[in-house]
């Protein structure tokens, strides 16, 4: 390495540096959990639904009177009870029609780095599938893929979007049967 | 897609100018001890290399700006020189660098050679000890010129510091554009300090952690090409693609073994995600994990006998270290949070990580053994450590809270000197290459 004990050592000041140099970063301050309640939970919540009643069997009528996501807390991969009711009404719904395959898309939030989130979204993903087999829906009906982190819905740098990133997509026709 | 001759091999051709001041002990040359954390950057003139046309000065500006970015480093600024060098063959006037406190002091010339290849030389000189440390000249095609400065600081930085430089080198990262919610990604490649910036890549479909081969021209990484996610390879100067095995599920995370021969890699299975190896010659794939967990980021040290890796069987993500062949998986991080994309250094003395603790996220290292826990930057968002060559500086990108998207920064491994690499969109993933042959 270096050449020590030398005259030219004697000219390297070694000195404290200036600590600035290391850019101050911002943290925002977060809640201390997530608030379970009033979480949207179909897409007509979040306001995602056209005007006007839907009908039957479409696609709409699927998005907004069922509701086509259900969502997760931080880090879990646990159907929580109130996505189990959206989940049993996909399941009487698919069942009712039963000319749809299905893609369940399983998303992360962004705080977590992004080959995790993949694996979690995956999760998520499968474990929403599991959920619909035990409702009857047969496997070679569904489908799964996980997006990670990489497609959030809701684009804010707070708690109350990462909840609504949390989650798991039912899409219809997205699977060849 | 890709501009063929841009990948191709650069013919640089080196060789020794000899010194033309008797030699002086060896004793005497100016040194910098980069293994101390806060060095004080060394005051070094680098002078504009003589040349016909602008190249001169701007390879001279290049040279002194990976210097200054190095942080070891103190470019003097171009006004306070005395001397102006006419013949930098010359023995300078040492006592003029010495007045303002040059303590070593770089001269060269750029020419055209009969065959139109662009000859730069240059000489380092320790001003106190009135001799030539190195001297070394050149050969290559015109529109390389900036590499050639690299090289040329490259030799400085070695010469100076005793160790391998790290500016001859790219890094290939995720472009992104776009809002965040309807974001485009794409694979893209630069040099080191920011320049030549080109796209790999015009897709539509989500690419992720391109990775450097470390022997070919070739990056893995992962694409959702066809709504199907896995792991590619892709050959930098054909632009030729290829899925890396046929496995029943997304693969993920994929990284080359120290030699090249194998990428490493995540599956996914329902909810549980393993690691296996795919031979890129015999196509054999092995699995080495084998876990109800999320198992991922697997990273070789760079013997290619142990493994770094992310666990959550624990319960939250850990790092784990294990054999090349799957045996003996232990785990290594035990702070608190949780600890992700470990990534072992290529000098083997370190792992670095990406922390996740008390709503920050942290870049720090630790030694393989999990002992000499270090935090190098946190804050709202850093993830994705990696290395420079000579394993002295960490790569990784930041998000910070409110902005649109995330930046590539750079830190020493000191902790200090950290520096955003200005890239023409938002960007993530980065990964550095070896140093160029």
């Amino acid at each position: 390495m270096s050449r020590t004990d030398t005259p030219a050592m004697s000219r390297m000041q070694t000195l404290a540096r200036n600590p600035a140099v290391i850019a101050l970063t911002l943290a925002l301050a977060l809640a201390g959990c997530a608030n379970k309640k009033n979480l949207p939970n179909n897409a007509g919540d979040l306001g995602l639904n056209g005007a006007g009643a839907a009908t039957p069997g479409s696609q709409q009528d699927f998005t907004v009177n069922v509701g086509d996501r259900i969502f997760f807390d931080t880090d879990s991969t646990s159907i929580r009870a109130d996505a189990q009711q959206t989940l049993d009404r996909q399941a009487q719904w698919l069942q009712r029609y039963p000319n749809y395959a299905i893609t369940v898309e399983g998303h992360a939030d962004e705080r977590g780095t992004r080959e995790y989130n993949l694996a979690l979204g995956a999760r998520r993903a499968a474990a929403t599938k599991e959920y619909l087999a035990s409702r009857g829906i047969p496997a070679n009906r569904m489908k799964t893929i996980s997006y990670g982190k990489e497609r959030p819905v809701a684009v804010c740098d707070d708690i109350s979007c990462w909840s609504q990133n949390r989650r798991a997509v039912t899409v219809l026709g997205g699977a060849g049967m | 897609m890709i501009k063929n001759s841009f990948f191709r091999a650069v013919m640089v051709a080196a060789g020794m100018l000899t010194a033309f001041v008797a030699a002086t002990p060896a004793t005497a040359e100016v040194t910098i001890n980069i293994n101390k954390g806060n060095v004080q950057p060394l005051p070094i003139a680098v002078t504009d290399f003589l040349s016909n046309n602008e190249l001169g000065p701007q390879i001279s500006q290049v040279i002194a700006a990976d210097l200054q970015r190095s942080g070891l480093f103190a470019p003097i600024n171009k006004q306070a020189f005395i001397e102006k060098i006419a013949d930098p063959n010359r023995t300078p006037r040492f006592e003029d660098w010495k007045v303002i406190n040059a303590q070593a002091l770089v001269t060269g010339r750029v020419t055209r050679e009969g065959d139109g290849r662009l000859r730069a030389e240059f000489r380092l000189w320790d001003t106190y000890a009135g001799s030539q440390m190195t001297g070394q000249q050149f050969f290559t095609q015109p529109e390389n010129w900036r590499r050639v400065a690299h090289i040329i600081a490259d030799a400085i930085y070695k010469q100076i510091t005793g160790e391998n430089g790290y500016f001859d080198s790219r890094v290939v990262f995720v472009s992104e554009s776009g809002p965040k919610n309807a974001r485009q990604r794409n694979l893209a490649i630069m040099d080191q300090d920011g320049f030549n910036v080109r796209m790999l890549t015009n897709t539509k479909d989500i690419v992720l952690t391109p990775r450097f081969s470390p022997s070919r021209q070739e990056i893995t990484y992962m694409s959702f090409e066809g709504n199907q996610p896995r792991v590619y390879l892709l050959q930098l100067e054909t632009g030729q693609r290829e899925v890396v095995g046929n496995f029943p599920g997304m693969t993920f995370s994929p990284r080359f073994s120290p030699d090249g021969q194998k990428v490493i890699m995540s599956l996914q299975q329902e909810g549980n995600s393993n690691i296996y190896t795919m031979d890129l010659r015999s196509r054999t794939t092995t699995r080495l994990t084998s876990t109800q967990a999320i198992d991922t980021s697997p990273s070789y040290a760079p013997d290619g006998g142990r493994i770094a890796f992310e666990s959550d069987r624990g319960g939250r993500p850990q790092i784990y270290v294990m054999n090349a062949d799957g045996s003996g998986q232990t785990r290594i991080s035990f702070g608190d949070g949780s600890y992700s994309t470990p990534v072992w250094s290529p000098r083997g003395d370190l792992i670095a990580f990406t922390k996740q603790s008390g709503g920050k996220f942290s870049i720090g290292v630790m030694r393989p053994d999990g002992s000499g826990e270090r935090i190098l930057t946190s804050g709202f968002h850093n993830e994705g450590p990696t290395w420079a060559p000579n394993g002295r500086v960490l790569m990784f990108f930041r998000q910070a809270a409110g902005s649109g998207g995330p930046q590539l920064y750079s830190i020493d491994l000191t902790g200090y000197n950290e520096l955003q690499i200005k890239t023409p969109s938002y960007a993530s993933d980065p990964a550095w290459s070896p140093l160029l042959e």
